[in-house]
């Protein structure tokens, strides 16, 4: 409860108290992002995709109400019912609405990160659905009661062991077993009565085409594909950016988008749903939740290029070494980082700072979003909008006031200088958190400047 | 040729030995240097903690020490970002766009207007070398890991004509060390056991000392090197090319 409150940096320190799971899971990450470079070098023309990418996806966005009503028309003639909702409650009261028409109060559901966004499992269940997520990794986080941590791998903050005690209890797998074929296998046999009982399957979406009306769903496990074709209903809730025009530019996009997730060739499965079978129903709810706003922002729109690969999370030396759950957002990492502040300024105020600024995120992103320069400006807004600490606010004025008189720079620099000599203590202590991994820079007698007074010729 | 140096206000405060090395280093090389000594820094420290407005007065300071000279020579790839992106003046212009593009890292400089083609240092020791973030991804001071593209590194250049020096290869070859200027307090734990993986990697692989195109990164590293009592050194990648 209390977690929700806590900043980035509160939470990331919880996490580090467990060195060895941080180690383990950064070199877990690293080991996804090796896989990602090993077949991102094996496509000599890598970069010339994420430029294409970049740009059918800036073209996108620049025409998206033309591409929207397009894909809605062509989705219309396909025989696909077309919703459209504006945000967290319309959409899940439009699923609702489904549920009770189809008079059942049980659903599936494949991977969806939207979902999580608009936090349908917990609407559902507050109406009296039960919801089951097909996906393993979202029914592992599903089971143990906790938000994914990471877009594409929900439980990767958990070991093996932690899921062998899960499945013990909920699906009676054998006590102390974590043998992942075995759980795997348990999670399977569990799931193919769910596929087979439920009348309704709600996926997500990764592209939905303009030029077709249909709507393209990746899965490695095939379990869209399970739910979608064995219910009688198949829901897909879609944002407004997953948009591309033709069919074609999938061509770009799914060498793009496995690569530099898992450094697979593909998606096991990229199913394509366009025409409802006989006496079955598809549904496509189509949703802004604030993505219109991040369009009109024009530092900001090109975050909504993202198709959700998880590369920037896999890559990103602070996304390795907080967790996920760090970022107490749907999406976190770099990405989620700069998505969130456009939801709620004021309880994400916190995710553009938990950042160096290192730009390796912008560099693997598929799309070539500029994450390291939009979290910069967000940090900028953050601030002008009011929301940093009094405390931060009066250092930086400081800081500001010594740094642009010389005068006033070089007698504190000679004065902090001499404390840090004479009596470290001052500085050296508990109270302050570089000094509690880190010993302090030794200071010198004189600065540059003063040497340089002794030693050169002068210029002003 | 007429090149200012700009020092960074916490190397000219604490490693004022890399001002120096840095400035030997261009005299050697027959350059006349300036150093105009009403300067302080760049505003990178209030702008990257997202109170680039308060930076007016530090850009107008910057522009009246630098606007005079042809080339400004800055020993930091991330100091040297910031002018390069973020110096602006809006009573002042033209004079801002003019330093944003004078403005030069020193390993940048050597090669690529000095074009430097041999060194007379030595420096008999196993080096290792960070990757400065800004001054690889921001610079392309060299290539960056995450880019499908051929290698190339300009201070990897500068270091192999240094007489004696062998360079350690790294399993992370350009991990973030975490210091990220406020960051290295605001978010401590993940600053400092990003610090502490990145020394560990350098130390596993036998290095001697660390060098970097920046200071800010050694300083966090060598904080971490010394509470460890490590025998493992740093130094600016101008005081390897300055020694001998």
């Amino acid at each position: 409860m209390n977690a929700k409150k806590q900043d980035h940096a509160a939470l990331s320190e919880i996490f580090n108290k467990d060195e060895e799971r941080v180690n383990w899971h950064d070199e877990t990450l690293w080991w996804v992002r090796q896989k990602r470079d090993k077949a991102a070098f094996g496509v000599p023309e890598w970069e010339a995709l994420r430029e294409t990418a970049s740009a059918i996806k800036h073209h996108t966005l620049s025409n998206l109400h033309d591409y929207l009503t397009t894909f809605e028309q062509k989705a219309v003639e396909n025989g696909i019912v077309v919703h459209w909702a504006a945000g967290a409650k319309e959409h899940n009261d439009i699923v609702l609405s489904l549920l009770n028409k189809a008079g059942t109060n049980k659903m599936m559901k494949s991977k969806s990160m939207l979902t999580e966004e608009l936090h349908l499992n917990e609407f559902l269940k507050e109406q009296g659905i039960e919801t089951i997520d097909t996906d393993l990794g979202e029914r592992i986080v599903q089971l143990l009661e906790e938000p994914p941590s990471h877009i594409v791998l929900p439980a990767i903050h958990r070991k093996k062991e932690e899921i062998g005690a899960l499945f013990h209890i909920h699906l009676g797998t054998p006590e102390g077993n974590a043998d992942p074929k075995l759980l795997t296998y348990a999670a399977r046999l569990n799931m193919r009565d769910v596929f087979l009982t439920r009348k309704v399957a709600l996926t997500g979406v990764n592209f939905a085409i303009a030029e077709t009306g249909e709507f393209v769903v990746c899965t490695n496990e095939g379990n869209a594909d399970m739910g979608a074709h064995l219910a009688d209903i198949h829901i897909a809730s879609m944002g407004i950016e997953k948009l591309i025009p033709q069919r074609d530019h999938l061509a770009v996009f799914l060498r793009l988008l496995t690569r530099s997730a898992t450094g697979q060739p593909i998606t096991t499965y990229s199913s394509h749903f366009k025409t409802p079978r006989k006496g079955k129903e598809i549904h496509i709810i189509i949703v802004d939740n604030g993505r219109s706003v991040q369009l009109g922002r024009e530092d900001f729109r090109a975050s909504l290029k993202c198709i959700r690969c998880g590369a920037c999370m896999n890559t990103c030396p602070v996304y390795r070494r907080s967790g996920g759950h760090s970022y107490h957002n749907s999406i976190a990492g770099p990405i989620g980082a700069i998505l969130a502040p456009n939801l709620d300024m004021k309880e994400y105020a916190d995710l553009p700072f938990a950042s160096t600024l290192c730009g390796s995120c912008s560099n693997v992103c598929p799309v070539k979003i500029d994450i390291h320069q939009q979290l910069y400006k967000w940090r900028q807004i953050i601030v002008q909008e009011g929301y940093a600490t009094p405390a931060k606010k009066a250092a930086m004025s400081g800081m500001n006031f010594v740094l642009s008189n010389p005068g006033v720079f070089r007698a504190a620099g000679k004065a902090g200088r001499w404390v840090l000599r004479h009596a470290p203590y001052i500085a050296a202590n508990k109270f302050d958190p570089w000094y509690k991994h880190r010993e302090l820079p030794q200071a010198p007698k004189a600065s540059f400047n003063e040497w340089y007074r002794k030693n050169r010729e002068q210029h002003e | 040729m007429n090149v200012a140096l700009f020092i960074p206000c916490y190397v000219d405060q604490f490693y004022p030995q890399v001002g120096i090395a840095t400035l030997e280093l261009l005299e050697k090389l027959g350059v006349t240097v300036s150093y105009p000594i009403k300067q302080t820094c760049c505003g990178q420290p209030m702008a990257n903690s997202g109170f680039e407005h308060l930076t007016g007065d530090c850009n107008s300071l910057f522009i009246n020490n630098f606007s005079a000279f042809d080339y400004i020579v800055c020993p930091s790839g991330s100091c040297t970002l910031h002018v390069k992106e973020h110096l602006h003046d809006d009573k002042n212009k033209s004079a801002a766009k003019d330093i944003r593009s004078k403005i030069y890292e020193l390993t940048e400089f050597l090669t690529d207007v000095l074009h430097v083609t041999s060194l007379s240092a030595s420096f008999s020791h196993k080096v290792s070398m960070h990757q400065a973030c800004h001054g690889q991804r921001g610079l392309h001071l060299s290539q960056m890991t995450e880019l499908v593209a051929p290698p190339y590194s300009k201070p990897g250049r500068l270091l192999s004509m240094v007489k004696g020096l062998e360079l350690v290869t790294l399993d992370r070859a350009d991990e973030c060390c975490g210091f990220g200027g406020t960051f290295c307090v605001a978010e401590e734990a993940v600053s400092a056991k990003m610090g502490i993986d990145r020394v560990a990697d350098h130390v596993k692989n036998g290095t001697e000392y660390i060098t970097s195109v920046d200071m800010s990164c050694l300083m966090h590293l060598e904080g971490i090197l010394r509470r460890q009592k490590s025998n493992v050194q740093i130094k600016h990648i101008a005081e390897i090319l300055n020694a001998g």
